[in-house]
């Protein structure tokens, strides 16, 4: 298994990209907002865009070094590239999709992605599941030595992406490729990738597997993106080694996390608990709000207190008697309570 | 009537005096010729060898402007560098620059006293008042009709499938003839339709430059211009297969896009009806 590893220099419309990766065979999601500079990473090591300084290497074979003026060409580096899109080409048929990128697996690759009885069709006669898996087929019948997939879901309805999520990563599992997955979507990488980079303004913020973002945020925009709820505020040392976090609005918040000066506090939907009254529990932490919005997620609804989200079960909604207006008491531990610096 | 059932009138009015002026030459020419006229008119020496001239010089004409400016217009289209507005606008010039000016140019060019006149006369290649005066006549009237389309047809595709291709190994070649040329198709197509008629049609530039030597340089535009002197009836007769030639290239290129369109993303030369 040959390691990529790049480190290059991008100048974009609005932002400068620069990054330093190395995958082994693994697959690593860049997550961050539309705009970051995350497709700008796979067309570079794809060879569609040249940096202006940097160098990108897969095991001992450059692809690109501006010191030394190596620059191969796309198709001279063995990339399986899945377009945001998929960008099938509308006039082949899906047979003939597969075999651009290389005729002499065709029919296995049919075959492994199921998509053998739609192989005479045109792309735009399939559905949105199976135009995914031609695409993905078709890169794989290059015999890429890198992997790299551009927002692979994004294209798909709810109920498909659930499906195809699991699809591609029981695949990604079993290739054991050099693997990029862009997303928009921390949930997709979480789900996918064994490492989670996430990126911001052309930067890498934070990386580590996907436990260690939730756990331990470096930054406020990590920790949103997480899906962690941010409460400002200013902390100090407090009782019993906590630190103790005078919130704007002047709740005091623990945590077994050490932090001082202005702190966001993290805490994630899961490790809330509501009651209409606090009650003797363990948790450390009891904030006083009123609903102000029940939204359903399955059998699991996410209810707004004041600035924090709780997500229960449905069963528990109902028995609370839950509606916008009813006054509750949201408690989270200390444990559960993490602390990110704010700038300022 | 009320203030927009007039308005109304009024757009409709516009139509019918539009459509009434275009249509009643072309119904003319048929009611002047007859079937008679017709049958005998095409039956003359001059009316067959113009359309023989005419099909041999425009298909060669024709060939040269796919073959040359199918690539120039995929280089144009895909690339940016200075001067790049200057080159189109050259290629694009024969469109607004009079036939009998291309003549004259043609003629100072190529000439046997024109500028290359020389160089060509010691090779003993003669230009003037031949066939090949006449394919080169052609091809520099009508050859912007067909780039400058073909260029349209071209930044029209989406990149991303050119990438694409790219990334699956095709190097650029493979990429333009496996990608580029088959999407482009529909767009390709009507702009090489719109070229020939243009073609077909070209008088001023051919009368300076090729003259109107009936079986060697003389069109069918030549011939009518000839006949209508010498044999009315002719030059009728003449004209009217040329307007069922007209009305089924105008038709081709309203077609064309059609048929490629489900699978191209290429631009129609002409707006389509929202209910095609």
């Amino acid at each position: 298994m040959d390691r990529l590893a790049l480190d290059i220099s991008l100048a974009l419309r609005t932002l400068r990209v620069d990054l330093a990766l190395e995958v082994d065979g693994e697959t690593l999601a860049l997550v961050g907002p539309s705009g970051a500079g995350k497709t700008s990473v796979l067309r570079a090591i794809a060879g569609l865009v040249r940096p202006e300084r940097g160098w990108i290497a897969l095991g001992d074979e450059v692809w690109l070094d501006t010191d030394g003026r190596v620059d191969r060409p796309p198709e001279a580096r063995a990339v399986g590239y899945v377009f945001q899109d998929y960008a099938l080409f509308p006039h082949l048929s899906v047979r003939r999709n597969v075999a651009f990128g290389g005729v002499r697996r065709v029919d296995e690759l049919l075959d492994r992605f199921s998509i053998r009885h739609v192989a005479e069709a045109k792309p735009a006669e399939i559905s949105g599941g199976e135009r995914q898996r031609v695409a993905v087929a078709r890169a794989l019948a290059r015999d890429p030595r890198v992997l790299l997939l551009d927002e692979p879901l994004s294209a798909l309805d709810a109920h498909t992406r659930n499906a195809v999520r699991v699809e591609l990563h029981e695949l990604l599992r079993e290739l054991r490729l050099p693997t990029l997955v862009v997303t928009h979507d921390f949930e997709d990488a979480a789900a996918l990738a064994d490492r989670v980079g996430v990126m911001l303004d052309g930067r890498l913020l934070q990386s580590g597997t996907p436990t260690d973002l939730v756990l331990g945020p470096a930054d406020p925009f990590v920790a949103s993106l997480t899906g962690g709820v941010l409460l400002p505020g200013r902390a100090r040392r407090g009782p019993d080694g906590l630190t103790e976090v005078e919130l704007d609005d002047g709740t005091l918040v623990y945590s077994v996390e050490r932090g001082v000066g202005r702190v966001g506090v993290v805490v994630h939907p899961w490790e809330i608990t509501l009651a209409r009254t606090v009650s003797a529990d363990s948790a450390r932490n009891h904030l006083r709000g009123s609903v102000s919005a029940l939204v359903p997620d399955g059998d699991r609804v996410r209810v707004r207190v004041g600035l924090l989200t709780a997500e229960i079960t449905a069963a528990a909604a109902k028995e609370l008697e839950l509606a916008p207006g009813v006054p509750v008491v949201a408690s989270f531990k200390a444990t559960g309570a993490r602390l990110v610096p704010l700038a300022r | 009537m009320s203030a927009r059932a007039g308005f109304t009138a009024l757009l409709v009015l516009a139509v019918c005096v539009a459509v009434g002026f275009l249509l009643l030459p072309i119904v003319a020419i048929f009611w002047e010729v007859g079937l008679r006229g017709l049958v005998d008119g095409l039956r003359s020496d001059v009316a067959r060898d113009a359309f023989r001239v005419t099909l041999k010089t425009n298909a060669i004409s024709m060939a040269l402007i796919l073959g040359v400016g199918t690539p120039a217009a995929y280089f144009l289209a895909t690339r940016r560098f200075v001067g790049r507005s200057l080159v189109v606008t050259i290629l694009e010039l024969p469109l607004v620059l009079p036939p009998a000016v291309a003549g004259i140019g043609l003629l100072s060019a190529f000439g046997r006293l024109g500028l290359l006149g020389g160089e060509l006369d010691a090779l003993g290649i003669t230009v003037g008042f031949t066939q090949a005066a006449v394919v080169m006549a052609i091809t520099f009237v009508a050859s912007p009709f067909y780039v400058r389309q073909a260029i349209a047809a071209f930044e029209a595709l989406d990149g991303t499938m050119l990438d694409a291709s790219r990334t699956l190994g095709a190097g650029p070649a493979r990429t333009f003839w496996r990608v580029a040329l088959p999407l482009a198709g529909g767009g390709l197509g009507a702009g090489a339709v719109v070229a020939f008629a243009r073609g077909l049609g070209e008088f001023g530039a051919t009368i300076m430059f090729a003259g109107s030597l009936q079986g060697v340089t003389q069109t069918v535009s030549l011939a009518i211009y000839q006949e209508f002197d010498v044999n009315l009836d002719t030059a009728l007769a003449i004209s009217a297969v040329l307007v069922v030639a007209s009305g089924a290239l105008l038709f081709a290129v309203k077609v064309l896009p059609l048929w490629t369109g489900s699978r191209s993303t290429s631009p129609s030369l002409f707006a389509r009806s929202a209910s095609t």
